[in-house]
């Protein structure tokens, strides 16, 4: 367990007046403060160690105790206890959370206390710190599907805290999309309401499609014959194969767009994108001796 | 406007300890909105958390309704910017698949 020094965290010095502190603590608070930096994760730990530093240096008792024993905390039974005791309410915590993280804005006020802290003060801060939330708090939780998954809408149930949530996912969902289910996070205080839950959508590409809102591509690779003369060729679209006539004279990169081939329109039940598939001429390699002589008389020709 | 969503502006402030003229003035910049029903001032709860957002800016920051207004149309050109600058990342990432 590593020693805090919590008046390097406020940037004071050991003799600062209670007004240095709270001045200190405010000026900094604004500058990393959750509601300020939305997502940003570095700016949360940032102010959960200020606000950590806060609720010991601004409390007459704590700062007290802290200059006293603070650079000798050492691994006494005191430790000892109050790190099973915070072990237990992990545990319970996590137990609790079914592997859902609290986030957003409200996340830092059930914000983690380092080990030294909990250790000297047991546990949460001991000047109570901010007041408790009206509205519950929000939940955040991350999916990972693949493409083809979200190929068509999709029903799942999750189980958050015990209790089973009915997710529709519609076909077409973005990576990274958020969908937000409205009063399933935290239970609210005081007749609040509840949180609401977002889930974030990681969606894993295992196709060899590439994907751009609702439209797909694919390159093709066409040989040299084909692309002169033409032909067909049978292309994989997302839900089955298509012919497709390769007029003669095909140029490389030639694009063809096949109109509703792509993928769902997100909330737009039967609306496809485009399919745009582009060729590829493929050269032979390793001629013969007869195709380079014939290539040659070719050659002539032109 | 369902009255089972709304929530007497009076329970946030006993909730929270702050006068309800802070969440008044609030509504005369336009920052949030209050509803008149029966004589009686709610919000609507999809506002609450912002309104949250905005005691906390006010108590734990003291920063002063005018400095709220501020800082929250720059949290709003942010997401926006955020939105765009993710959007376009994509795009990059799609083209430079493509040119390989």
């Amino acid at each position: 367990m590593d020693f805090v020094d919590y008046y390097k965290i406020l940037g004071i010095k050991k003799d600062a007046s209670e007004k240095d502190i709270k001045k200190a603590y405010r000026k900094l608070a604004r500058k990393y403060h959750p509601d300020l930096n939305p997502g940003d994760a570095k700016a949360e730990q940032k102010f959960k160690q200020i606000n950590e530093a806060h609720e010991v240096l601004g409390n007459p008792e704590n700062r007290k105790k802290y200059d006293k024993y603070g650079k000798d905390w050492m691994h006494g039974e005191e430790y000892e206890k109050a790190r099973q005791q915070q072990q237990q309410q992990r545990q319970a915590y996590q137990q609790q959370s079914g592997g859902f993280t609290g986030g957003g804005s409200q996340g830092f006020s059930e914000g983690d206390f380092s080990d030294f802290f909990e250790s000297m003060f047991g546990g949460r801060g001991a000047t109570g710190g901010r007041s408790s939330q009206f509205k519950g708090q929000d939940l955040r939780a991350e999916l990972q599907l693949n493409l083809t998954d979200v190929f068509q809408t999709q029903k799942q149930v999750l189980t958050i805290n015990g209790e089973k949530i009915r997710l529709t996912i519609p076909a077409g969902i973005e990576d990274g999309q958020t969908i937000k289910i409205k009063g399933k996070g935290a239970p609210g205080m005081n007749n609040g309401p509840n949180g609401d839950l977002f889930i974030e959508f990681n969606i894993v590409n295992n196709t060899d499609f590439k994907r751009d809102g609702q439209h797909l591509y694919k390159t093709i690779d066409l040989d040299l014959y084909t692309a002169l003369l033409g032909g067909e060729l049978t292309v994989d679209t997302f839900d089955g194969k298509v012919k497709l006539k390769i007029a003669p004279e095909t140029e490389n990169e030639t694009k063809v767009r096949l109109s509703g081939k792509g993928f769902p329109v997100y909330k737009k039940e039967g609306s496809f994108g485009d399919l745009i598939i582009t060729y590829q001429i493929k050269i032979p390699k390793n001629l013969s001796e007869k195709e380079k002589a014939l290539f040659k008389e070719l050659q002539k020709l032109r | 406007m369902e009255k089972q969503n709304l929530i007497l502006i009076q329970s946030i402030c006993v909730h929270y300890d702050i006068d309800q003229s802070f969440l008044r003035e609030l509504h005369s910049i336009g920052r949030i909105e209050i509803y008149f029903l029966e004589e009686k001032e709610f919000i609507h709860e999809e506002h609450v958390g912002e309104i949250e957002k905005m005691i906390r800016m006010y108590k734990d920051l003291n920063v002063n309704i005018e400095g709220i207004d501020v800082v929250f149309n720059m949290l709003e050109k942010e997401r926006q910017l955020k939105e765009e600058l993710a959007d376009l990342k994509r795009q990059l990432q799609f083209y430079r698949e493509n040119t390989k």
